[in-house]
């Protein structure tokens, strides 16, 4: 199996550790005086997302994880799970609602979204930064509000809740943060 | 983004203290030297990679080159020669070195006072500091024995301990071990504790010496015996905020013991599966020719400038980073 040793460390590099695949997230060169370098990374599991810390000493190495990513469609969802669809094998993958987790909130037809795959198993999907999702519900928008520092609650098509300035209305599409969820802008009136 | 290196206000800053420096040497008459950037023998460390260059014309030989990891060796063989206290600000090239501190392409100051102990070295160590950043330092420097820090920070004697003891201070104090932990050296499994958990408190309240090091750590330092039959190098590193600034020794005078010493590190590297590197004979005949009593310091004028001008980086004070 592939691996990485100490002076190929750095940043992005994905990993095996006890069995699981991580992402290095932070990688430190220290070295004392005249002993010997150590290097501190941080490493996030690609599954469960959470960082913990380790030090490795100059000759050291870790396994290489089979990681791979690509973009894939959104189709559907129903009992068995998320249905995505490569947009060019049409080659089709069913992950759980686990492995999808709040991407599921962004998730309507045709959403393109970055999937990682662990020696070939679907780990964790990526939705684009930004979404055009259209308002469903909102109360009214005050008259001649146009400020945005006036907030009010507003549920998305996709089922997901935001908080929108107070001029959106019904039928509005918006663009989203969905690392955030915050409100972006509006891209066009209902 | 931000620019790659360091603004041009930082380059300023940066040739104010260079220009400090020199003002700080003449003063007390203290000789600038330049020597050569690139030799054969090496004064070997266990845990330093020279990097190796191919040059033409540098003599009818076959052997290999270097760049210097530190103008140590040069230096040594001037004082035998009869120079008088000397000074040198200068590149210095040390492979697969690489963090927010580190680069392997680096600018030293390095100087040799004859005469001076380790202590006396400091008091210089520290009044060119002080001389340097005034508002950054201005209380009197501290100075703290390893074996104090050891003993009050992680609760081990470093003089007498065991791996399975700083196997368990490291992870009292948060510090994952790495692989193959047990295996380690007593030296790496203090450094390790030493590096995780220590330095980065060091020098927080006021800058800090740390002197006197086991002896298996003394490197090219003297090493006297305490009464208590414990073994010490007169060693001495400089802490600010947490960075390691400077390493200076109370110099070893004794040819044959230098000899041992680097081939120490040589059987060292050899242990750790890299090869050996040619030794400095030039400095041990120096040596053998006579070296004055003296002592030296290397200081890292690099991270002097980070600390001088409030930057956490190495890139952030130097013109570029490594290509």
């Amino acid at each position: 199996m592939a691996s990485y040793s100490t002076s190929d460390f750095k940043k992005g590099i994905k990993v095996e550790l006890d069995g699981e695949p991580y992402l290095m997230v932070e990688m430190d060169f220290m070295k004392p005086g005249k002993g010997q370098a150590v290097y501190r990374a941080k490493l996030k599991n690609l599954i469960t997302g959470r960082v913990v810390d380790r030090n490795y000493r100059s000759g050291d190495s870790i396994a290489a994880a089979e990681v791979s990513e690509f973009s894939v469609q959104y189709l559907y969802h129903d009992a068995t799970g998320y249905h995505f669809m490569h947009p060019e094998s049409y080659e089709q993958y069913q992950l759980t609602e686990e492995q999808v987790g709040d991407a599921a909130k962004w998730l309507k037809d045709e959403t393109k979204v970055d999937v990682v795959f662990w020696n070939d198993r679907p780990i964790t999907v990526t939705p684009p930064q930004q979404v055009q999702v259209e308002v469903t519900y909102t109360e009214p928008a005050a008259k001649g509000n146009t400020a945005t520092n006036v907030q009010k609650p507003a549920t998305v098509e996709t089922g997901a809740q935001i908080t929108v300035p107070a001029f959106i209305n019904i039928g509005d599409v918006v663009k989203v943060d969905t690392r955030t969820g915050d409100y972006v802008e509006r891209v066009s009136k209902g | 983004m931000p620019p790659e290196g360091a603004s041009i206000e930082t380059l300023r800053a940066r040739a104010a203290l260079v220009a400090r420096t020199r003002e700080f040497f003449a003063a007390r008459e203290v000789l600038e030297v330049e020597t050569p950037l690139i030799g054969h023998g090496l004064v070997v460390e266990a845990h330093l990679e020279p990097i190796p260059c191919a040059v033409r014309g540098a003599g009818a030989d076959s052997l290999p080159r270097h760049l210097l990891t530190s103008p140590e060796g040069p230096m040594k063989r001037l004082l035998a020669r009869g120079s008088g206290p000397i000074y040198q600000l200068a590149p210095a090239f040390r492979d697969g070195e690489r963090g927010a501190r580190h680069t392997p392409e680096f600018t030293i100051l390095e100087w040799y006072r004859p005469g001076f102990d380790h202590h006396a070295l400091m008091a210089e160590v520290e009044a060119l500091v002080r001389a340097l950043m005034p508002e950054r330092t201005p209380e009197a420097f501290e100075r703290r024995t390893y074996r104090d820090l050891f003993r009050d920070a992680a609760g081990i004697d470093p003089f007498d301990t065991s791996v399975a003891a700083i196997a368990a201070a490291c992870a009292r104090l948060g510090v994952p071990l790495p692989p193959d932990f047990a295996a380690s050296t007593l030296d790496d499994a203090l450094d390790l504790l030493l590096v995780g958990a220590l330095e980065p408190t060091l020098g927080r309240e006021r800058p800090l010496f740390l002197v006197d090091y086991p002896a298996s750590q003394a490197a090219l330092a003297r090493v006297r015996e305490e009464p208590d039959g414990t073994r010490v190098g007169e060693r001495f590193e400089l802490y600010i905020d947490g960075v390691e600034l400077a390493n200076g020794y109370h110099e070893l005078g004794d040819p044959a013991e230098q000899r041992r010493r680097l081939e120490e590190a040589n059987a060292a590297r050899v242990a750790s599966g890299r090869p050996p590197l040619p030794i400095a004979e030039s400095l041990v005949a120096a040596l053998e020719a006579g070296l004055p009593p003296c002592a030296g310091v290397a200081l890292g004028f690099d991270r002097l400038v980070m600390v001088a001008t409030g930057h956490d980086t190495i890139d952030a004070v130097r013109a570029f980073p490594p290509e």
